[in-house]
C-alpha cells in the first residue's frame, strides 16, 4: 500500500467480506461482459478496488500493457474503473487480467455492460455543453452591455447603441434557445402533467426578457436586457450541472460496489460445462451451480446437493436452514458448506421476492410524502410573482400611463423575480451536503431525502446485518484456553462455510491442514498424527448435548462443533456481533428524545439479547415483511416520522414505506434500491451523521429561501416603480446567487457535533479525510 | 468608430474559437477523468 486513504479503506472493508465469491477458480466464459468495437477490438470494463494514488494507477496500466493481446489499459481515476482493450486479432483473456491485477495487489470485478449508465453520461455532457454556450454568451453579451451602460452616461451615439443591442441579440437569442432547453423541456413536461414546476417561471422570465429586449431594441430604447437573460441561464445551469454530477458520481460508486460484490452466476450447461454469466442474464429454467460460501443469485429449486443456507439477508433469521433436493431457495441466501445445483424458477406464485415486490409497489404508491421544500416554494412563489406582475400592469394603467410603460414595468417585475437565487437555493445545499455526507461514508440516493432526514423522530432498526455486522464472529472472542481453538481454526481454513470463516479468523496465519476434506453438508475433517479432527455441525461431531447447552447460554448464537478423535467435543458459539458504536448510537438517539424500535424477522431470543444490550425496550421479533410494513405504517398514522434502517430483502417494503430510509451497503439489492441513502463501513455512526446533515441542510435551505424572499421583497417594488435598469438587474441577480451559494457551502462545516460526546472513538480517525469527489479540486 | 466593425467581430471570433475548443475537449473525453489527469501529467511516458 503506497498511501492511506481512510475513506477508501471503508469501501474496501465491507466489500471484501465476500472475497471468496470473486476468486477466479475455474475456466469461465466472460463473453457476456465484453463489447466489440467497430474495428473488431474487444473491450471490457472492470471495477477495481484498492486504488489510492497515482502510483497505483501507473502500476496497473504498465502491468497490464505487457499482457499478450492487450492493446490498451486505461484507468479512470475519478470513478475507479479500468477499461481494457484487446487487439482485434487477439483472443481476450480476462482471467489473465484478473490474475495480473491480483498479483499487483488489486481486486477487480468485471462490469456487466448492461450496467453502464450511458443515458446519465449523455445528460451530463448535454448540460455541460449548455453551460459552456451560456457562459460564452453571457461573457460576450456582458462585454457589449457594459459598453452600452458606460455609453449611456457619456457620449455614445444612438446608432452605436442600437448596433450594440443588435449584436447582443444575435449572440443571446440562439444561445438562449440552445442553453435554455433543459428548462423549456422541464416546464413543458410539467405543464403537460398538469403541474407548475420551477422551470415554468424560469422559462417565462427568459422568454419575456428576450422578447422585451428585442422590442426595445427595435424602438431604439436606451435599455435592453439580453445580458440578464443569458446570465440567468448561466447561473441556473451551474446549479443543474452540480446536481447532475453529484447524482452521477454517487451512482458510479454505488455501481462499483455492487460489481465488486459480484453479480455473477455460474451456469451449468447441458454438457456439464460451467460458464460465468452476469446474474441479470439468468433465465428461468437455467441450472446454476452455487458453491460453498457463495450467495444464491436467483430464486430456484435445489436439484442436487445438500447444504445449510444462511437466510439472514433474506428474512433476518440467523439460524441456518438445511436444504436438499426439491427445496426452494431464495436469491440472497448465503450457501453454507455444500455445493448446490439449482434450477432457476420463473418468479411465479408465492415466492418471497414476489411478496416483497408486491408490498413494495403498494408502499411506493401509498407513499404520501410531504411535499419537499422546493415544491412548496414553487407553489407559493409562482402565484405571488404573477400576481405582482399583474398588479403592476393594472396599477400603471390605472395611474394613466400608456400600455408601453405598463407592460414594460410588468415584465420588469417578472425579470427581477426570475428565480435565480431560488433555483440555486436548494440544489446547492443538496450538493454540498451530499459531498459532506460522502466523506462520512454515506452515499445519498436522493437529494430530497435530506429534508426528510431532518424531520425524523422515530428510528426503526432491523437487527440482522443492521445493528449487527453482516458476518458472524466467535461469541467469546479468540480466548484459547485449551489450545483447541487454534487447531479448530486451522481446520476451518479448509471450509467455505460462513460460520467456519468466523473461526478461521483465529488461525493467525497458520497453514490449512494438507489433507483436509470438506464433507458436503456436514463439515470438514482431517487426519493429523493419526487423530481424526472434525469440525462442523453438532451431528457431525456427535455433540448434540453440548450444542444444546451452549445455545441455551447464548440465545442469539449458532454453534460450530469441533472434536479431536475421541476427546469430548468442543462447542464454539458463533454470533453476529453488534456493529461498532451501536450502543453509543442508540444511546445518543434515545437521549435526543427520539423513539427507537427494533423490528426483526429473527427469533425472539436473539432479538431480546440484542435489545437488552442496546437498552432498547420496544422490540418485536419474527416479523414477516407484511408485518414490518404494517408496524411502520401504523407508526406513521400516529404522526411519527419514521427512519427505517435495514438491510434484508424482508426490510425492502418497510424501507420504501418509511418517511426516510437508510441501508448498509452490504444490504440486498432490492433494499439498496429502496433506501434513500447507503452507508459504508462497519460502524453505525452514519445514522447520526445523516440525521445531523439533514437538520443542517434543512436549516440552510430555509435560510436560502428566506433570503430569496427578502431579495424579491426589495426588488419587486423597484421594478414595479419602473426604476429597474439592466445594471441593477444584473447586480441583483448575480449578487443574490453568489450569496445563496456561499451560504450553501456552510453545509460542509465539520460535523464534529455529529458523534455523541461519550463515544470513545478509539482506533478511528476523529474526522475521516476528504475525498475530493464532488467539489473536483479542493 | 469604424474600428468597431473590425474589433467586435474579431473579439467574437476569438470567443467562439474558445467555445469550440472547449466543446471539442469535452467531446473527446478530456474531462472524463479530471482526477487522473492531474497525476498523469507528472509521469514521464
Amino acid at each position: 500500500m503506497c498511501c492511506t486513504d481512510m475513506a477508501l479503506a471503508y469501501v474496501e472493508a465491507h466489500a471484501s467480506w465476500s472475497a471468496a465469491n470473486t476468486k477466479p477458480s475455474l475456466e469461465r466464459d466472460y463473453t457476456a461482459f465484453m463489447t466489440r468495437g467497430p474495428d473488431g477490438s474487444t473491450r471490457a470494463a472492470f471495477a477495481v478496488e484498492g486504488i489510492r494514488c497515482a502510483s497505483c494507477m501507473n502500476a496497473i496500466e504498465r502491468g497490464l500493457a505487457d499482457l499478450p493481446g492487450v492493446a490498451a489499459a486505461r484507468l479512470n481515476f475519478s470513478d475507479r474503473r479500468l477499461a481494457v482493450t484487446w487487439r482485434p486479432e487477439a483472443e481476450p483473456d480476462v482471467a489473465a487480467v484478473l490474475s495480473a491485477l491480483d498479483a499487483l495487489g488489486f481486486r477487480a470485478q468485471l462490469f456487466d455492460p448492461g450496467r453502464h449508465s450511458d443515458a446519465e453520461t449523455a445528460e451530463t455532457k448535454r448540460l455541460i455543453t449548455a453551460l459552456a454556450v451560456a457562459g460564452f454568451a453571457s461573457m460576450n453579451v456582458m462585454l457589449l452591455a457594459i459598453s452600452v451602460w458606460a455609453g449611456n452616461v457619456s457620449d455614445m451615439t444612438s446608432e452605436n447603441r442600437d448596433l450594440f443591442h443588435w449584436i447582443q441579440a444575435v449572440i443571446a437569442l440562439p444561445a438562449a434557445a440552445y442553453a435554455g432547453r433543459p428548462f423549456y423541456e422541464g416546464a413543458f413536461r410539467g405543464l403537460r402533467a398538469g403541474r407548475v414546476t420551477m422551470d415554468f417561471p424560469i422559462t417565462l422570465g427568459v422568454v419575456l426578457t428576450l422578447v422585451m429586449s428585442v422590442v426595445e431594441s427595435l424602438s431604439g430604447a436606451t435599455h435592453a436586457y439580453f445580458d440578464g437573460a443569458v446570465m440567468l441561464l448561466f447561473f441556473l445551469l451551474i446549479g443543474r450541472v452540480l446536481e447532475q454530477s453529484m447524482r452521477r458520481r454517487t451512482r458510479m460508486l454505488a455501481e462499483n460496489l455492487a460489481a465488486l460484490r459480484s453479480e455473477g452466476a455460474t451456469v451449468v450447461d447441458a454438457d456439464g460445462a460451467l460458464r460465468d454469466v452476469p446474474a441479470s442474464e439468468l433465465v428461468p429454467g437455467a441450472r446454476i451451480l452455487v458453491r460453498p460460501g457463495e450467495r444464491i443469485p436467483a430464486d430456484g429449486v435445489v436439484e442436487r446437493g445438500m447444504s445449510d443456507l444462511d437466510h439472514s439477508l433474506v428474512t433476518g433469521e440467523t439460524a441456518a436452514v438445511s436444504v436438499s433436493g426439491g427445496d426452494s431457495v431464495f436469491a440472497g441466501a448465503l450457501n453454507g458448506n455444500g455445493a448446490l445445483t439449482v434450477r432457476v424458477t420463473a418468479a411465479a406464485g408465492a415466492s418471497l421476492l414476489d411478496e416483497v415486490e408486491t408490498l413494495m409497489r403498494r408502499a411506493l404508491e401509498a407513499r404520501s410524502r410531504a411535499l419537499v421544500l422546493a415544491d412548496r416554494a414553487t407553489r407559493l412563489y409562482v402565484p405571488l410573482v404573477h400576481a405582482a406582475a399583474a398588479l403592476t400592469l393594472a396599477g400603471w394603467l390605472a395611474a394613466g400611463a400608456g400600455w408601453h410603460t405598463a407592460l414594460l414595468s410588468a415584465v420588469a417585475v417578472l425579470i427581477v423575480t426570475c428565480p435565480c437565487a431560488l433555483g440555486l437555493a436548494i440544489p446547492a445545499v443538496q450538493v454540498v451536503s451530499a459531498g459532506a455526507l460522502f466523506r462520512e461514508g454515506v452515499l445519498l440516493n436522493d437529494g430530497t431525502a435530506l429534508e426528510r432526514f431532518a424531520e425524523i423522530d422515530t428510528i426503526v432498526f432491523d437487527k440482522t446485518g443492521t445493528l449487527t455486522l453482516p458476518e458472524p464472529s466467535l461469541t467469546h472472542g479468540d480466548r484459547d484456553e485449551t489450545g483447541a481453538l487454534s487447531v479448530a481454526a486451522r481446520l476451518a481454513l479448509s471450509s467455505r462455510h460462513p460460520m467456519a470463516a468466523a473461526l478461521a479468523k483465529a488461525a493467525d496465519g497458520a497453514e490449512p491442514f494438507p489433507d483436509a476434506q470438506e464433507a458436503a453438508g456436514l463439515g470438514v475433517r482431517a487426519i493429523v498424527e493419526a487423530v481424526e479432527l472434525r469440525l462442523g455441525s453438532a451431528r457431525f461431531c456427535g455433540a448434540e448435548a453440548e450444542a444444546a447447552a451452549a445455545l441455551a447460554d447464548n440465545p442469539d448464537a449458532s454453534v460450530i462443533c469441533f472434536r479431536a478423535g475421541d476427546a469430548p467435543p468442543i462447542v464454539f458459539p458463533v454470533h453476529q456481533a453488534l456493529r461498532p458504536q451501536a450502543a453509543e448510537v442508540v444511546g445518543a438517539l434515545l437521549s435526543s428524545d427520539r423513539r427507537v424500535l427494533i423490528l426483526s424477522g429473527d427469533r425472539a431470543s436473539a432479538v431480546e439479547a440484542v435489545a437488552a444490550r442496546l437498552g432498547v425496550t420496544e422490540w418485536e421479533a419474527g416479523l414477516t415483511p407484511r408485518e414490518k410494513i404494517a408496524r411502520i405504517e401504523s407508526l406513521q398514522r400516529a404522526g411519527r416520522r419514521v427512519l427505517m434502517v435495514g438491510d434484508g430483502l424482508n426490510d425492502a417494503p418497510a424501507l420504501a414505506a418509511a418517511h426516510a430510509s437508510l441501508s448498509p451497503v452490504t444490504a440486498a439489492h432490492v433494499s439498496q434500491a429502496a433506501a434513500d441513502a447507503l452507508f459504508l463501513g462497519r460502524s453505525l455512526t452514519p445514522v447520526l451523521a445523516v440525521l445531523d446533515a439533514g437538520t443542517r441542510a434543512r436549516r440552510l435551505m430555509l435560510q436560502n429561501l428566506w433570503f430569496s424572499a427578502a431579495y424579491n421583497l426589495l426588488a419587486v417594488p423597484l421594478a414595479a416603480a419602473g426604476c429597474l435598469t439592466p445594471l441593477i438587474a444584473a447586480l441583483a441577480m448575480s449578487g443574490s446567487s453568489v450569496i445563496v451559494t456561499l451560504n450553501a457551502l456552510r453545509a460542509r462545516a465539520s460535523s464534529a457535533g455529529v458523534r455523541p460526546a461519550p463515544v470513545a472513538i478509539t482506533g478511528r480517525p476523529a474526522s475521516p479525510p476528504a475525498i475530493p469527489l464532488l467539489q473536483g479540486h479542493p | 468608430m469604424n474600428v468597431l466593425l473590425l474589433v467586435i467581430p474579431l473579439a467574437l471570433a476569438l470567443g467562439t474559437l474558445g467555445l469550440f475548443a472547449f466543446l471539442w475537449a469535452l467531446r473527446s473525453g478530456q474531462y472524463d477523468d479530471i482526477e487522473g489527469a492531474e497525476y498523469r501529467v507528472l509521469h514521464d511516458d
